[in-house]
Formats: C-alpha cells, sequence, structure tokens
C-alpha cells in the first residue's frame, strides 16, 4: 500500500494538479463573470468544445499556436455575445437559451471539424505548447519542476487568478458587473448601462471559455476528440458555486477538483487494478457533490442571476 | 428672482390610453421644498421618473437653470444635477455602503476611488449632517438607514435637486423627525428638494410650497401649506371635500377573542411576553407602539401562523387547541396581513385565485376536489363590484393592482365570509386619503354589526378616530391600555417609549 502512496504523492502528481486545474480555472473564471453579472451562461461545454476545436483548427493550418489561442478566444467571445444577445438584449430564459448555445456550438464543432479534416482513421494531431521552465523558480526542490515548469499558458491562469480578483473587486467595471448582477435598477440609476456590463461580462466570460478549451486541444491532448471537453463545463459550473461566485475561491475549487482527478488517474494507473476504472472516473464527480452539499450550503447566487433587466418595466 | 432650478414645462406623458400626466408645470427655486401631492396613481411618481429620465414625456420640456437640457437616462439626470430616492431602494445589499456610493464614479487610475469616496461622504457627514459606516453590507441598516444612503448616494453624484418619491412611507415617525431635519438643512443650503406624498401632515410641516396632482393635472397649487388646512388641500386632491366618518357609539358585547398569558419564542422579530387582552364584539381594540416591540409576533398568534409557548386563546368561546390558520379561520377569524404583497395574496396569480385562497378547500369553491372556477369567478366579480375595486377583472394579475385595491380586495376577501373577530396590521399604510376612507368606513360598518376588531398600527391619528381602546406595546408586552377617551397622542407617545405604564 505505502508502494502506491509513493507513486502517488510525487512531482509528477503535483504536476498533473496544476495541468488538470488550468483549463478549469479559466472555464470557473468565465462562468464566474458572467454570473456575477447575473448571467448564468450554461453555453459552457458547447463553447469550450467549438473553442478546442476552433483553436486547433487555427493552429494546425497556421502553424501558429498562439494564433489558435486567439482564435479560440475570439470565438468564445463571438459565443458569449450570442448567449447575451438571447438573455441579455432580448430577455429570454437563461437556461434555455445556454442549453441552445451548447447544443449549436457542440454540432457545429462537429461538423467544421468533419469539413475540414475529414474522416481519418487516426485523429489528427499538432506539435502543442511546450513546458516553459522559468528560471530559478523551477529549481525549488518537488514544488518548482511541478509548479513552474510548465505551460505558459498554466502560467497566464496563476496570473489570471489575482487578475480577475483585483478587475471584480478594485476597479470601476468591477463593481458595476457586481451590481448589475445584484440589484441591476441600482446601476441603471446610477448611469451603469446594464446591457452594456451585461454583454462586456459574458463577453469576457466566453473568451475566457476559450482559453480552457485551447489548453486542451492545444496543451493538453494536441488533438481534437469529440469528447475532449468530457464535462468540463459542466463542472465549472458547480466550481462557482463551490467557489461561492470569488475568484480565489473558484480557483481552489479548481485546484481541490483537479486534486480528485489526478489522484484517482494514479488510483487507475496503480495496482488497484481490481477495481473498474469506471469507479475511479466516478470519484471526482462524487468528491464535487459531496463537497458542494457541506460546503455551499449557504453559499448566496447573486440575486439578480438569471433575472433580465427592461427598464419601463414597473 | 433668480432662474428656478428645475422647471417643467407642460410635460404630457400617456401609457396606452391612459394619460398619466398632461400639461403639467412645476419648478423649483433653490433652497425651496416643493411637495408634490396627489391621490394614488394621479402621477407624481410618472412625473418624477420623466424628470429622472426613466420615461420619455410625449411633449414638454425640462429646464435647469433656466436652460432647457434632454434628459433620456438616469445618466443625462445625474448630469444635470438631479437626484431621485426612489419609494424602493436602489441598493445592492451584499455589497458595502462606499462600493454602492461609488457604483458609476469613473475611478483613479483604473482603480476604484475608494480615497475620494470615503473622503466625499466624510464631507457630506459634515456639512448635512448625514453619516454611514462606509464598510458596512446595505443589508446590516435598518431601512431609515438606507434611506439616508440613498439620498447620501444622490448627494455624493453631486445632487442639487432632490426628489424624494414618499420617503416617510417606509419610516417609523420617530426616524421621519431626523429625515426632516436633514431635508430642512440641504434646503437651508440652496438645494431645491421636491417631496412626494399623500400625508397632508407631513406636506404642511415640512413644505414650502405644493403643487396638487389629480388625474396627471395640476389640480391646484398651494403657495402657504403651513397655514392652509388639511381639509382644503384633501379637498384639492380628491376633487371633493373628504368627510370624516361617524363613529357612532356603541354597546360592546360579550368577549369574541381573549388572550390569556400568551409568550412566543422562536419568531424573528420581538416574542411576545405574558400578554393578555380581549375583544368584545362590537368593539375596536387599537394597538399602538413603535414599530418592532412584538406587534408582528402578536399578529402572528392571533392569525395562527405562530403557536404561543405558553398562554391561551379563545375565540368566540372557544378555546384554541391548535394554532393554523385554517383553525382559526374555523372558528370565525379573518385577518389582513401587513404586508400585501407576501402574505396577503400571490402577486402572480390571477385576482380571483388570490381572493379565494384562504377558503380554497371549502364547500363553497371546490367540489370532490376540484375547483370551481365558476363560483371563483363569481365570487371574485361580485366582491369587485361591491367594494369598487378598480381592476380589468378578476382574471387579471393581482401583482398589477394598485395598493388601496389590493388592500380593498383583501377586505373583501375577509369580510364576505363575515368573521366573528377581524386581525388587520397597517390597514391604511401607503393608501391615499380616499381608499383609507373606505377602509376605516368599512371597519366601523363590521362594528356595527357586532364585529370584534384588532387594529394594529402606527398611525396614532388613525388609531384614536377607530378605536374604542388602545393598548400601547412596549418590549413584547402590554405597557396599558387606555380607553378612547383617555388616549391622546402624547400620552400613548409617552407609553410607546415605555415612560410610563398603566393598568
Amino acid at each position: 500500500m505505502s508502494a502506491v502512496f509513493e507513486q502517488i504523492f510525487q512531482v509528477g502528481f503535483l504536476a498533473a494538479i496544476i495541468r488538470i486545474a488550468t483549463p478549469l480555472a479559466f472555464a470557473t473564471l468565465g462562468e464566474m463573470f458572467s454570473e456575477r453579472a447575473g448571467v448564468l451562461n450554461l453555453g459552457i461545454e458547447g463553447i469550450m468544445l467549438l473553442c478546442a476545436m476552433a483553436g486547433f483548427t487555427a493552429a494546425s493550418l497556421s502553424g501558429s499556436l498562439w494564433l489558435g489561442v486567439l482564435v479560440a478566444m475570439l470565438v468564445g467571445a463571438l459565443m458569449g455575445a450570442l448567449h447575451a444577445l438571447f438573455t441579455v438584449a432580448l430577455g429570454l430564459s437563461q437556461h434555455v437559451c445556454g442549453i441552445g448555445v451548447t447544443l449549436f456550438s457542440s454540432g457545429l464543432a462537429y461538423f467544421l471539424y468533419r469539413l475540414i479534416f475529414g474522416q481519418q482513421s487516426v485523429p489528427p494531431s499538432i506539435d502543442g505548447f511546450k513546458p516553459v521552465p522559468i528560471p530559478l523558480l523551477s529549481d525549488i526542490p518537488v514544488f518548482g519542476p511541478a509548479v513552474f515548469n510548465q505551460f505558459t499558458l498554466v502560467y497566464l491562469a496563476i496570473v489570471a487568478v489575482p487578475l480577475a480578483a483585483f478587475v471584480l473587486y478594485r476597479t470601476p467595471w468591477g463593481l458595476s458587473v457586481r451590481m448589475v448582477g445584484e440589484n441591476p435598477r441600482a446601476a441603471d440609476s446610477a448611469g451603469v448601462s446594464v446591457m452594456a456590463t451585461r454583454f462586456q461580462a459574458v463577453i469576457l466570460g466566453g473568451a475566457l471559455m476559450g482559453l480552457a478549451g485551447a489548453f486542451l486541444t492545444m496543451a493538453q491532448f494536441n488533438a481534437f476528440t469529440f469528447g475532449v471537453v468530457s464535462g468540463r463545463g459542466w463542472v465549472a459550473i458547480a466550481l462557482v458555486v463551490f467557489g461561492r461566485w470569488d475568484p480565489w475561491r473558484s480557483a481552489g475549487a479548481a485546484l481541490l477538483f483537479a486534486f480528485v482527478d489526478a489522484l484517482q488517474l494514479r488510483m487507475q494507473a496503480s495496482g488497484l487494478g481490481h477495481i473498474p476504472y469506471e469507479a475511479f472516473l466516478m470519484l471526482p464527480f462524487i468528491f464535487t457533490i459531496v463537497a458542494m452539499a457541506f460546503m455551499s450550503r449557504n453559499a448566496v447566487a447573486p440575486s439578480a442571476l438569471l433575472k433580465p433587466f427592461r427598464r419601463e418595466e414597473r | 428672482m433668480s432662474a428656478p432650478l428645475i422647471e417643467m414645462r407642460g410635460i404630457t406623458k400617456s401609457f396606452g390610453a391612459v394619460k398619466a400626466n398632461e400639461a403639467v408645470d412645476l419648478s423649483v427655486a433653490p433652497g425651496e421644498i416643493l411637495g408634490l401631492l396627489g391621490e394614488n396613481g394621479a402621477g407624481k411618481t410618472t412625473l418624477m421618473n420623466v424628470l429622472f429620465g426613466a420615461y420619455a414625456p410625449d411633449a414638454g420640456d425640462i429646464l435647469v437653470e433656466g436652460k432647457p437640457v434632454a434628459i433620456h437616462n438616469s445618466a443625462d439626470a445625474l448630469a444635470a444635477g438631479i437626484g431621485m430616492v426612489h419609494q424602493h431602494f436602489h441598493l445592492a445589499p451584499r455589497l458595502t455602503v462606499l462600493e454602492n456610493l461609488l457604483i458609476g464614479i469613473p475611478g483613479k487610475s483604473g482603480r476604484i476611488d475608494r480615497a475620494g469616496g470615503l473622503s466625499r461622504l466624510k464631507e457630506i457627514g459634515r456639512q448635512y449632517g448625514l453619516s454611514l459606516d462606509p464598510n458596512l453590507p446595505v443589508s446590516a441598516l435598518s431601512v431609515g438607514e438606507q434611506q439616508r444612503l440613498e439620498i447620501i448616494k444622490a448627494l455624493f453624484r453631486g445632487a442639487r435637486l432632490l426628489i424624494l418619491d414618499e420617503p416617510t412611507a417606509v419610516l417609523a415617525p420617530s426616524e421621519v423627525d431626523g429625515l426632516f431635519a436633514a431635508l430642512r438643512s440641504m434646503a437651508a443650503q440652496g438645494l431645491g428638494i421636491i417631496f412626494i406624498s399623500h400625508k397632508l401632515n407631513e406636506v404642511r410641516a415640512l413644505t414650502h410650497r405644493c403643487v396638487v396632482l389629480r388625474h396627471g393635472k395640476v389640480a391646484g397649487r398651494v403657495d402657504d401649506p403651513a397655514n392652509t388646512t388639511s381639509a382644503a388641500m384633501a379637498e384639492l386632491m380628491c376633487g371633493h371635500e373628504i368627510v370624516p366618518p361617524v363613529k357612532e357609539a356603541s354597546t360592546p358585547g360579550a368577549s369574541v377573542l381573549t388572550l390569556d398569558g400568551i409568550s412566543t419564542a422562536g419568531h424573528a422579530g420581538t416574542p411576545l411576553r405574558d400578554v393578555s387582552l380581549f375583544v368584545r364584539a362590537g368593539e375596536i381594540l387599537g394597538i399602538a407602539g413603535v414599530s418592532g416591540n412584538g406587534q408582528r409576533a402578536l399578529a402572528d398568534v392571533i392569525s395562527g401562523m405562530l403557536p404561543p409557548k405558553t398562554g391561551a386563546m379563545t375565540i368566540a368561546g372557544k378555546t384554541v387547541a391548535q394554532f393554523s390558520p385554517r383553525e382559526l379561520q374555523a372558528l370565525g377569524l379573518g385577518r389582513i396581513p401587513e404586508d400585501r404583497m407576501t402574505t396577503g395574496l400571490v402577486t402572480n396569480l390571477p385576482l380571483a385565485d388570490s381572493m379565494v385562497l384562504p377558503r380554497i378547500g371549502t364547500e363553497a369553491f371546490s367540489r370532490k376536489g376540484l375547483l370551481n372556477p365558476a363560483a371563483i369567478r363569481a365570487f371574485a366579480e361580485a366582491q369587485i363590484k361591491a367594494y369598487d375595486i378598480r381592476c380589468p377583472g378578476p382574471m387579471v394579475r393581482a401583482g398589477a393592482l394598485s395598493g388601496g385595491n389590493l388592500q380593498k380586495a383583501l377586505l373583501a376577501r375577509e369580510l364576505a365570509f363575515d368573521p366573528k373577530v377581524l386581525i388587520v396590521s397597517q390597514p391604511t399604510r401607503g393608501l391615499d386619503i380616499g381608499a383609507a376612507r373606505f377602509i376605516h368606513e368599512k371597519f366601523l360598518a363590521m362594528r356595527a354589526r357586532g364585529c370584534g376588531i384588532i387594529v394594529i398600527g402606527e398611525d396614532l391619528e388613525e388609531l384614536l378616530m377607530l378605536s374604542d381602546r388602545i393598548a400601547v406595546m412596549y418590549e413584547g408586552r402590554l405597557a396599558g391600555t387606555l380607553s378612547g377617551a383617555e388616549a391622546t397622542v402624547a400620552r400613548l407617545g409617552l407609553m410607546m417609549t415605555g415612560a410610563e405604564g398603566h393598568a
């Protein structure tokens, strides 16, 4: 048994946690911005898939990984704008439109992928991002190689968390986002455009979801498959609640989920082979449900979440 | 005289076929407190929403210091120096006082300007005597403090004209004095104030000049409100003379409701401590007291929503065994709750459904477990007619009705079943004179028919006018009971503060 644990707790394990957490962190921050402004974006799963596909395609056609990332973010922003058009401008049901966006984006991703790459026996792959060790920091024992010998996108995620907290809590725009998510009428009477603020937040959220998708196909797997997102978007929605709509807590939630996910991967690979691997696959999700049940019972969502805002309505 | 701070000329605004405002002229000079009077639905709020940019007027001009301005939204209004304190506050409860102030204010080098906000807040505190802890979340503030925050918010944005839409409707009497002092200080320093109300005594005490609206038009102007009688102003508002209802002498019969040593626990508000009281047939018992001294617990116990910890209650001679609204209703209790919108009726359902809700399972409205829509509709239609409830019909969403009409509907729903005891809380809060008068008349008619009525209220003049006896609540106990002849505003006021006890 101790051999199992030795195998689990090592540099590779820590690095795996960070790697698994990165797309979750991007997606969770994206969903958090959207929800903080009062817009639930259930399109996240499909947006991530479409962006994963778009980024991969752009990178593979142009040969530039960063162009791929940019395209993924743009597509994400565009899908965010589409969701905002339905839910903010037209005030339609956020649940229904979000699911619609997911179905539409997923379908579009499959369709375009087939159109561009055809049906191949081995899915095409690209030469993805390579780990970039940070001088000095990566020499710290255990922690260094795990955290500071990673993809540039991982570093970007690490920077994105404090940046998101700064934007949300310290800038006038962040205050506007929080205000339109709590009481849009108050924001409106203070001269803040509720519609513009919500659009911006949902679009920013979409771009972050795009980054999450890009990471999957250009750093983690270096190929696009239809199952590449496999529920990570839905998990991000749970993590936002678990993280109580706060950037730091959301990132913490992503790390915790990644820890359990990395753990189950190791357990699959280790000497516990007599248990079907599906049981291990379930672990992170069971963990999420249990953790949510205990930790998020008094989490309070933004008051105006799911509520469209119409001005002349009395 | 210098140019008025704000001038509205010929403002007209229609909603569909309804002319909410028609050719309204109005102006406010610096340092002036203008009263805007009118019944509910007279167009006061619409007019102010036009001024604040929430509605676009169909015709008319707005001039700020003599210059015409176009106000398309609240940002334009704020830029023109117009601030508004809405009846329902526009605050985000989970953000702090400071954050609520800084919303929409450009930051300093990309960041929220906290330091600047704090010093501005301090300055306003010094200048007008309005202060609040900047770091408290708004949810921790009392209603009066939230209103103060709304006023500070307007001043923070450089408002020179402040519009207050029925600011006293949500305040306790003691808070009203504080508000008036602050408003007077602001006017003394050159701000213009528009004070919207239908409470004549307040308007007479505070304002320098009044504009009275009726059916969207200016019905009259009062240049010296302090020396104009309330009756004259009420006549302008209603278009006809208001005669106070006549309370005929009556001999109370046997006790219809008795509370004996009732104490409560496990309630959000102040619990009751050893409360004993009785109401006789054909008698109105007023319950006075500063809000939060156990009135809510009392109302909840009597309506059956809160079982007492100790003590007993009898209705019409029968001891209440099981405290549930349905049980008490079966014993002959009618209730009109304090909050029409939440415990009164279901705002998203048709009015007819709300009107039969407490008796939905009875023979009258259902057969063999199925609703009888025809009977429900017929009942609602009959009540709408009998009580002159102004609405498009029984199937309209209840939430679409005005406060006065909702209260009539609730009254109709209870009185239709001829209760032996009626408990009402704040029966005329937020209602205009006409609607309030109607409610009062109904109470007196019920009294004449031998119903025992308990009226819980904060408006002492109303209680004095209606009640045969008045009990005062203080910290969950009854501080004493006065007969109608003994009771005066001054004496009740003393008892309400716990200064005087009376057996």
